[in-house]
């Protein structure tokens, strides 16, 4: 093979297999971010979660299992947070408000869980509740005690957690649609609570 | 032309090694992953001049007759510019921090698909050649600094947003400089780039 022919067909050979590992490496050039990637990914096959005990702001000790047979919205806080911890309360208020009267608490229930367990006691999360008007029961604030179950939890929700210069935490910020066989099967972005709230009331 | 005999590179190609596997340990990975800048900024950077420096103690007969069997010095170019925009994808880097398997592949791309090729392509890469390298390089840079800056939204679960603004900054700083040292080289050096195009392929580097 001349040089020149070689250099066409091993250069396309580069191209067609680097295409190939951009569009797999991507998700079909969907998802360029981790973010991106683990919502598509719980579009396709939703994720079982741990049975993980949690303890909420009345100081009730429950599992998450107990939510099995009903659908949940989930959304992860720090009781500190000044920023979008702030508006996810409203955004949960928002989308409880959306949904039927009569399917909440029946059908329908939402939790809020703090990832700062060493912060937030059940004082802590009672009163970041009173501030969005969560009822302890429709919607719980809760935190998960045991570091080694929180750890499990955050991870099969691909919730990454980091510390930031001022003392609190940075993490992926999302509202968490759990299906009445207890699997994550969907993942919105905040500013999308009217949709959000829409799929739930099609799933009721 | 037996380079690698000499007790030069073989001293040379010791303390590469040595370099690689400190950048491999935990403590320095841990340390330089840390921070956006310093993922994006330090660590991928040195990565692919550990290839540049692997390949340049080859013997210069060796490289070609290397450059002969990958199809000469476009694929070689092609394959750099894949391997270098794939580790720019955000998700990329997260992947690095959160996998084990991508931090691996990532050790072993970036030298040997980024800084080795490009060394094999570069002497034999015209001015115009050369400049197309280094002006999509810069350009690239460029945007995706100011996509880091400007994006309303966090693109790396595992860093902070600040961290991305930072780390966005860095990138156009160093996008200017290198284009305005890429510049000044064409004006000082007899118009012909930062390295002359040469024919028996000797006394090239890649800067």
């Amino acid at each position: 093979m001349s040089p020149a022919k070689r250099s066409v067909v091993i250069t396309s050979l580069v191209v067609l297999l680097g295409t190939g590992v951009f569009w797999w490496g991507t998700d079909g050039f969907t998802a360029l971010t981790a973010e991106t990637a683990r919502r598509v990914e719980i579009l396709r096959s939703p994720r079982p979660l741990p049975a993980v005990t949690l303890e909420d702001q009345d100081g009730n000790v429950f599992n998450l299992r107990d939510y099995r047979g009903k659908l949940l919205a989930v959304d992860f806080i720090f009781t500190r947070c000044t920023t979008l911890c702030r508006s996810m309360g409203m955004i949960f208020k928002q989308i409880r408000d959306l949904i039927p009267p009569e399917s909440l608490g029946r059908d329908f229930l939402l939790i809020s869980i703090s990832f700062d367990p060493d912060h937030d006691d059940p004082a802590s999360l009672k009163k970041y509740g009173q501030t969005y008007g969560a009822d302890g029961k429709i919607w719980r604030i809760a935190r998960v005690p045991d570091k080694a179950e929180l750890k499990s939890l955050l991870e099969s929700f691909g919730i990454v957690v980091i510390p930031d210069e001022f003392g609190g935490y940075e993490h992926n910020t999302a509202l968490h649609l759990v299906g009445r066989d207890g699997k994550l099967r969907l993942i919105s972005d905040i500013d999308k609570a009217v949709p959000f709230a829409e799929q739930v009331v099609a799933l009721l | 032309m037996k380079r690698t005999s000499s007790p030069y590179a073989v001293r040379m190609g010791f303390g590469l090694g040595i370099s690689y596997l400190f950048l491999a340990t935990p403590m320095v990975r841990d340390w330089m992953e840390a921070s956006m800048s310093r993922h994006m900024l330090v660590q991928m950077p040195l990565l692919v001049v550990i290839g540049i420096v692997a390949c340049r103690l080859l013997p210069a007969h060796w490289q070609n007759s290397v450059l002969a069997r990958v199809g000469g010095s476009i694929p070689c170019v092609v394959v750099a510019l894949f391997a270098s925009s794939y580790w720019m994808l955000p998700r990329a880097l997260d992947a690095a921090l959160n996998d084990p398997l991508a931090e691996m592949a990532k050790f072993l791309s970036l030298p040997l698909l980024v800084g080795f090729p490009l060394v094999l392509a570069w002497r034999r890469l015209t001015l115009i050649g050369r400049g197309f390298v280094w002006t999509n390089f810069i350009s690239m840079l460029a945007v995706l600094g100011w996509l880091y800056i400007v994006a309303p939204v966090r693109v790396c679960n595992s860093y902070l947003v600040n961290d991305q603004e930072t780390a966005g900054w860095y990138m156009v700083i160093a996008s200017v400089l290198l284009f305005l040292w890429w510049l000044g080289t064409l004006l000082v050096g007899g118009g012909v780039g930062p390295d002359k195009p040469d024919r028996n392929g000797t006394g090239t580097k890649l800067a």
